[in-house]
């Protein structure tokens, strides 16, 4: 549907890639651990190993969580828009396929927050 | 039918307002709240200004009210001699 | 008999009719559609503007008798509490932090209020709705400044209050009540009577101001009680204006109906989301409770909000859709919201803190359902770790609701322990969202909200740094510099309530008020 409005009304979008100085956002959300209020932003660069962005922002993020240090990364379960994805570590964050504004989500079979409450 | 309510600041302007309201409204149920006073009745409520009239022994307009009211559910209607909540069905 | 004195004064339904249609005229030299050019476009017909009439009548000259009125009283007040270091007699210094969100939150919205009906008031070529919207719009310039003159006396003593217009424009969860209003005043003059005039005025603001007056009665603060009730007095009077503007377009034509449902959707569930703020305020923020949430949810939309639809029903009118989803999240809301400012504590202008034992088993009592089981075991192991020096400041930034623009904090409906993703693509770009409302919303008119200025999103453009700020200098601090450019004070506005100075100070004060040193 278009805005009703009394003259054209067409916008470009405030968050397009090309304003995050190269970098591209990406969102992640660990399932199950609702110590987290919500899922994070990041920018990186496409170019960006995807072990590297476990290794450094994701442990700096989610590392307060006692549940992080046990992760085996290899048991882990990702999704990306909520559907199962392959993400290999060693490739960059482009060649695993990931854009601009894309949500991704992991889960921690065992791990399951304070108690197993899921937080 | 659902329940119409006014809520009205708890002071001394609104004593006798409240105690008019009941009395022209005796399935009416008063909700005293910190520093309100909300009454609640079913489907119907009026404000009539000759009985708030004769519990202050003074002329009454029915619009001093604005000053104290809080809140309030319903259609309304006002007259200088009456103020109506009320739902339709 | 027969001696009746003539009466001097007009009666009230004369002196309406004489005090708004008496004093308009019909245009002869120029158009109707080029002296109300907005009137159209939003596609609501209106065929006679006579029919709109006030139910309480009120004429000018009457409201500016009664509103000066009402400013005496509530100067009077004010100069008491001064008089009497008001401040002092809150139940305790955790209490003001429901002021400083009020402050920077809700007084804001109060002025743009008072824009938004003085607009709509100039492009009603009806009389009788333009008078109402004048007289809303005068209500609400006086609510904002008010709530500005009462609040400044505690601003005096305690932190994060003293640049809220600014914050207001700001810092990232003000985003979400300042966008709300935004969406609204950016809305034709029809969506706005019906967004604000109706879906926030009638359905939804006894949650916002019921709950933080009769607080502040319960908690001692006579200040912030006296500006509410002032304020509030107004109320009754908006809310009968949002009623009848509804019942007026309604009536007018059976084409109307559609575009009113899907606005009255649209803003019950905009409006239910700011409301996430009052929540928590109700549930955590006030040290003495009036009500839970759950109960306030229950009583002032369940039941009230169900007999208005009832009511509305007449007219093709159902409840909103939404009503479903929001009876699932009343469980949790609060708590959701209350864990979300835990988190991000480094960077909000007010002080979070973990509920005591007496306060968590008030919470089981009134949330039966979750409490015990998702919320408690979260808040038993935040309070360890906090005694044990390790309290949990999040600061990595959330990703945020494309629409209502609140980090993704909601869980699924019906699932507390999964959050809730939505997303869309639109011309080549994504966008998410907290839940399908904010989504549909987003789907019927998605170029209003591209342009989103989404507070995460700005920073990490670099449009969030004080003026000169070089992200690329070695050693720089992103954090550091986003709470410059909100103008907060690291380490005294933000942060738990246990460490602030707020504490250490209320604490000293009240020493010396009630002994001899």
């Amino acid at each position: 549907m278009a805005v009703a409005a009394i003259s054209k009304y067409e916008f470009a979008p405030a968050d397009s890639q090309d304003k995050f100085h190269g970098a591209q956002l990406l969102y992640i959300g660990w399932e199950d651990h609702l110590l987290f209020c919500s899922p994070f932003c990041f920018p990186f660069p496409p170019t960006m190993r995807f072990g590297d962005v476990v290794a450094g922002p994701m442990q700096a993020a989610f590392g307060y969580h006692p549940d992080f240090a046990q992760i085996d990364w290899a048991k882990v379960e990702w999704l990306k828009s909520g559907k199962p994805v392959a993400l290999d570590f060693d490739k960059s964050l482009a060649e695993n396929g990931l854009k601009h504004k894309d949500v991704i989500r992991f889960r921690t079979p065992g791990l399951n927050g304070i108690n197993g409450t899921c937080n | 039918m659902s329940t119409v309510f006014l809520a009205l600041q708890t002071n001394e302007d609104t004593r006798p307002i409240i105690e008019a309201i009941l009395q022209d409204n005796p399935s009416a149920v008063v909700d005293e709240q910190p520093a309100m006073v909300k009454i609640n009745a079913d489907g119907r409520l009026v404000v009539r200004r000759e009985t708030i009239e004769e519990l202050i022994g003074r002329d009454y307009d029915l619009q001093e009210l604005q000053v104290n009211m809080i809140t309030m559910s319903g259609n309304l209607d006002q007259t200088d001699d009456e103020i109506t909540l009320f739902w339709k069905s | 008999m027969d001696m009746q004195v003539a009466k001097k004064k007009l009666g009230l339904k004369e002196r309406y009719a004489v005090m708004t249609r008496g004093l308009d005229w019909t245009p002869s030299y120029q158009k109707m559609e080029d002296i109300y050019p907005c009137i159209a476009y939003e596609g609501i017909k209106i065929h006679d503007w006579d029919k709109w009439e006030d139910p309480f009548r009120l004429t000018m000259d009457a409201y500016w008798k009664y509103q000066a009125e009402k400013e005496r009283k509530l100067y009077a007040i004010i100069d008491a509490f001064n008089q009497n270091n008001g401040h002092l007699n809150v139940t305790d210094a955790r209490y003001i932090n429901t002021v400083k969100l009020f402050i920077s939150g809700i007084s804001p919205l109060e002025y743009v209020a008072h824009r938004g009906f003085a607009h709509a008031g100039r492009a009603f070529p009806g009389p009788g709705p333009r008078v109402a919207c004048l007289m809303q719009s005068l209500d609400e310039i006086r609510h904002a400044q008010t709530q500005v003159h009462s609040i400044s006396n505690y601003n005096k003593y305690y932190n994060g209050m003293h640049d809220f217009h600014h914050m207001h424009d700001r810092v990232w969860f003000l985003s979400v009540p300042k966008s709300f209003f935004d969406d609204a005043i950016t809305a034709g003059p029809f969506e706005f009577m019906v967004s604000i005039g109706f879906s926030f005025e009638y359905v939804l603001t006894n949650l916002l101001f019921v709950p933080f007056v009769s607080g502040a009665a319960y908690n001692g603060d006579m200040g912030t009680m006296t500006f509410g009730f002032s304020a509030q007095s107004d109320e009754a009077r908006h809310m009968t204006l949002g009623l009848e503007v509804i019942k007026f377009i309604l009536e007018q034509d059976p084409a109307n109906v559609p575009i009113v449902q899907r606005w009255i959707d649209k803003w019950t569930w905009r409006g239910y989301r700011v409301l996430t703020l009052v929540a928590m305020m109700m549930d955590y923020m006030l040290p003495k409770r009036t009500m839970s949430w759950k109960e306030a949810w229950e009583v002032y939309f369940e039941e009230n909000g169900g007999a208005l639809f009832k009511d509305l029903a007449r007219y093709g009118i159902t409840m909103p859709k939404c009503a479903e989803q929001i009876a699932l999240e009343k469980d949790h809301l609060s708590h959701q919201a209350w864990s979300t400012f835990y988190n991000y504590a480094a960077a909000a202008n007010f002080h979070t803190w973990m509920p005591d034992e007496d306060e968590m088993a008030w919470l089981s009592s009134k949330y039966p359902e979750s409490f015990d089981k998702q919320y408690r075991p979260r808040y038993e192991f935040w309070r360890e770790q906090a005694a044990k020096g390790n309290r949990f400041y999040n600061k990595t930034l959330p990703m945020l609701c494309q629409t209502c623009q609140i980090p993704l904090v909601f869980t699924e409906p019906g699932d507390p322990t999964k959050i809730c993703y939505r997303e869309v693509d639109y011309k080549a770009e994504k966008y998410h969202f907290c839940s399908d409302h904010c989504k549909e919303i987003f789907e019927h008119e998605p170029e209003k909200y591209v342009q989103a200025w989404l507070p995460v999103h700005q920073i990490y453009q670099g449009n969030c740094f004080p003026e000169g700020t070089d992200p690329t200098a070695e050693g720089f601090d992103p954090l550091a510099a986003v709470l410059k450019y909100y103008n907060f004070e690291n380490g005294r506005d933000n942060l738990d309530f246990d460490i602030s100075e707020d504490k250490k100070n209320f604490d000293e004060w009240r020493g010396q008020a009630t002994k001899n040193i």
